[in-house]
C-alpha cells in the first residue's frame, strides 16, 4: 500500500506559539487512522496543517503531490475534505444548501445527494430546514454529510464525537466506518474518546507536545502501558 | 485552538418576526386604502416608492458590502455618482442612453471589483476602523477626481424615460417615477434571484457568513468577497443613474442619499438584505408622505427626520425590523 497522507516534519505556530514542532505522519490509503493526544498537544492543528488552514512549514504529500504551498480552497479542490472542531456548519443555511455547498466544485449535486441519502436518509425530510435549528447530533451529521458530498478521497474529522450522547457517537462512527468500507474514503479522524478511537482506526498515532510520541497499529497501542494509563484510564 | 471550541451560539432567524411583519402588512394595507381614497395620496406613494427604491438599492449595496467585509462603505455613494458620470461620458460620445447604461454597470462591476484587490484586500483583517478610514479617504479621492475631470456645475444627460405623465383615474403617474421604480425593483430581484438560486450566490452567501468553512469546501472567499464589491458597485450604479433624471448630475448628489440608505439598512438590520429593501421603500415613502401632509416637515427637514428615524431605530430596536439578534463568540 502506498501513503495517500504524508507529513515530514512538519511545523506550525499562532503567532508566537508553537504549535507542532515537526510531525512525521503517515496514513495509507483505504485506512482510517486516528491521533490521539492531551489537549494542546497539537492535534487540530495537524489536521489544520493539512487543509492549510493554519500557516506550516515542512513537507506535505497529497496522493505524491506537494501540499506545502496550498490553502484550504486549493486542498479541498484536490480531495481533501476537513470537518472542523464545532463541525463548521452554515447555521444560517438551509440542510439543502449545506449539501449544496458540499459539491460546490462540481456540477449535478443532485447526483451525489442520492448516494449521501443511502447513509443519511433523514436528510430528504430536512432539506429546507435551518441547519442552525437541528440538534447537536443532526449538525454532526450533517457536516458529515457535506463533507461526503464533496466526493474526498481524504477525510478529516476533529472530533466527532464531541459534546453528543454515547449513542450518537457510536452511531457516527458506525457511520464513518461504512463510508471507509464501501466508498474507500481514507479517514484521519482527531479524537478526545480514545476508547472508541482506537476501536474505529487500523493505526493510530498518539502526539505530545507537537510531536508523533508513539505510532502503531491500534491493536498494538491498545496494549501499550503508557497509552492505557494516559488515554484509556486503566 | 482553545477559540475553535467554543461553540458559537447563534439565533437563527429567516426575517421579521411576527409583530414586524404584522406592522407591514398593516402599513401596506393604509397606503392601498388611502391611495384608493385619496388622488394625491396616491400620486404621493408612488413618488416616494420611486425615490424609496433609489435608496434601497444603495441601501442593498451598503448590506452586501456589510455582510461580506463587516465595514460600512462611506464610499458606496461616491462610487454611484462616479460610475453615474461615465455613463454621462458615453452619452457625450453619442453612446444612447441605455447601451450607456448597460456599459456602465459592467464598468462599475469591474471598478468595484478594482476597489477590493487594491485598497480594501490588503488591511481586510487588520483593523475595522482602517477600513472605515479608507472608505472616507476614497469618498475624498473620488469627489475629487470627478470634479477635477468634469468639473462641479450641473449636467443633464438625456431623459431615460421622457416626460409623459399617465392619467389612471384622477390620479397621474409621471413615467419617470415608474420607469426609476421599475429599475430599481428589477435590479434588486435579479440579485435576488443571483443570491438565492445559484451555486455563484451561494457559494458568495458560504463566504459571507463563514468565510473559514467556506474555503474548507473549496469556495475561493477572496474572490467571491471580490465579486460582491462589484455587484455593490453595480447597485450603487443603478441608484445613480435613477437619481440623476430627477437631481441631475454634479459631485454632490448622492451624498444625501447616501444618508438616506444608510437610515434605510438601519432600519432594515443592516444585516438584512430584504431589510434594507423594506427600509429604503418605507423612507422614501414616509418622507413624501409627511412632506404632503404635515406642513412642518419641509424639503429642508427631511433629512434631519430620516435622521430621527435612524436615531429612533438605534436607540429602540438596533437590530432593525429585519436583524437578529447578535451573539458573539467571545
Amino acid at each position: 500500500m502506498t501513503a495517500l497522507l504524508e507529513l515530514r516534519d512538519v511545523t506550525a505556530r499562532y503567532g508566537p506559539v508553537q504549535a507542532l514542532h515537526g510531525v512525521t505522519l503517515a496514513v495509507d490509503e483505504g485506512q482510517i487512522a486516528a491521533v490521539l493526544g492531551a489537549n494542546g498537544a497539537g492535534k487540530t492543528t495537524t489536521l489544520r496543517a493539512v487543509s492549510g488552514t493554519v500557516r506550516r512549514e515542512g513537507e506535505l504529500r497529497f496522493a505524491g503531490k506537494r501540499l506545502d504551498r496550498s490553502g484550504p480552497d486549493a486542498a479541498a479542490r484536490l480531495g481533501i475534505a476537513h470537518v472542523p472542531e464545532g463541525r463548521g456548519t452554515f447555521a444560517e443555511l438551509t440542510v439543502w444548501e449545506n449539501l449544496r455547498l458540499g459539491a460546490y466544485t462540481r456540477r449535478g449535486a443532485k447526483e451525489d445527494f442520492s448516494r449521501v441519502q443511502a447513509y443519511f436518509p433523514w436528510l430528504e425530510e430536512r432539506r429546507t430546514q435551518q441547519a442552525g435549528t437541528l440538534s447537536g447530533g443532526e449538525q454532526q451529521m450533517l457536516a458529515l454529510a457535506r463533507a461526503f458530498m464533496q466526493r474526498p478521497r481524504l477525510l478529516l474529522l476533529d472530533e466527532p464525537s464531541l459534546g453528543l450522547a454515547p449513542l450518537l457517537v457510536t452511531e457516527i462512527f458506525r457511520i464513518i466506518k461504512e463510508l471507509n468500507e464501501n466508498e474507500g474514503v481514507t479517514v484521519l479522524v482527531v479524537e478526545q474518546n480514545a476508547h472508541i478511537a482506537l476501536q474505529a482506526a487500523q493505526h493510530t498515532f498518539v502526539l505530545e507536545v507537537g510531536r508523533v510520541a508513539l505510532s502503531g497499529p491500534s491493536a498494538d497501542l491498545q496494549q501499550h502501558e503508557s497509552v492505557r494509563r494516559s488515554y484509556l484510564g486503566y | 485552538m482553545v477559540a475553535f471550541a467554543v461553540k458559537r451560539k447563534t439565533k437563527v432567524s429567516t426575517g421579521g418576526s411576527l409583530p414586524v411583519l404584522l406592522g407591514l402588512v398593516a402599513a401596506a394595507v393604509f397606503l392601498a386604502v388611502g391611495s384608493l381614497v385619496s388622488n394625491i395620496f396616491a400620486q404621493q406613494t408612488v413618488a416616494g416608492l420611486a425615490q424609496g427604491a433609489i435608496f434601497a438599492s444603495l441601501a442593498l449595496a451598503l448590506v452586501l458590502i456589510y455582510r461580506a467585509t463587516e465595514v460600512i462603505n462611506f464610499a458606496q455613494g461616491e462610487m454611484a455618482m462616479a460610475t453615474t458620470y461615465i455613463a454621462y461620458q458615453l452619452t457625450l460620445w453619442h453612446v444612447t442612453y441605455w447601451l450607456a447604461f448597460f456599459l456602465t454597470l459592467v464598468i462599475a462591476f469591474f471598478l468595484g471589483v478594482v476597489v477590493y484587490g487594491v485598497v480594501i484586500r490588503p488591511v481586510q483583517h487588520r483593523s475595522v476602523i482602517a477600513l472605515v478610514i479608507i472608505t472616507v479617504g476614497l469618498f475624498i479621492l473620488i469627489d475629487g477626481l470627478v470634479t477635477w475631470k468634469w468639473g462641479a456645475d450641473l449636467k443633464f444627460m438625456p431623459a431615460p424615460f421622457g416626460n409623459q405623465v399617465y392619467h389612471a383615474g384622477g390620479v397621474s403617474f409621471s413615467r419617470q417615477d415608474l420607469g426609476v421604480l421599475l429599475v430599481s425593483i428589477l435590479s434588486v430581484i435579479l440579485l435576488w434571484v443571483l443570491f438565492q438560486f445559484t451555486r455563484l450566490g451561494l457559494a458568495m452567501r458560504a463566504a459571507a457568513l463563514r468565510p473559514a468553512a467556506a474555503a474548507l469546501v473549496g469556495v475561493r472567499v477572496d474572490w467571491m468577497l471580490a465579486i460582491g464589491w462589484g455587484l455593490a458597485a453595480v447597485l450603487g450604479a443603478v441608484a445613480g443613474l435613477m437619481t440623476e433624471p430627477s437631481q441631475f448630475l454634479q459631485p454632490t448628489m448622492m451624498q444625501s442619499i447616501l444618508l438616506y440608505a444608510f437610515a434605510a439598512a438601519v432600519l432594515g438590520g443592516l444585516e438584512s438584505p430584504a431589510g434594507s429593501v423594506v427600509g429604503g421603500l418605507a423612507i422614501g415613502v414616509f418622507l413624501n408622505l409627511i412632506g404632503q401632509y404635515w406642513g412642518f416637515a419641509t424639503a429642508e427637514l427631511r433629512l434631519p427626520i430620516a435622521f430621527v428615524v435612524l436615531l429612533v431605530v438605534l436607540l429602540f430596536k438596533p437590530t432593525g425590523l429585519f436583524g437578529r439578534k447578535q451573539v458573539r463568540r467571545v
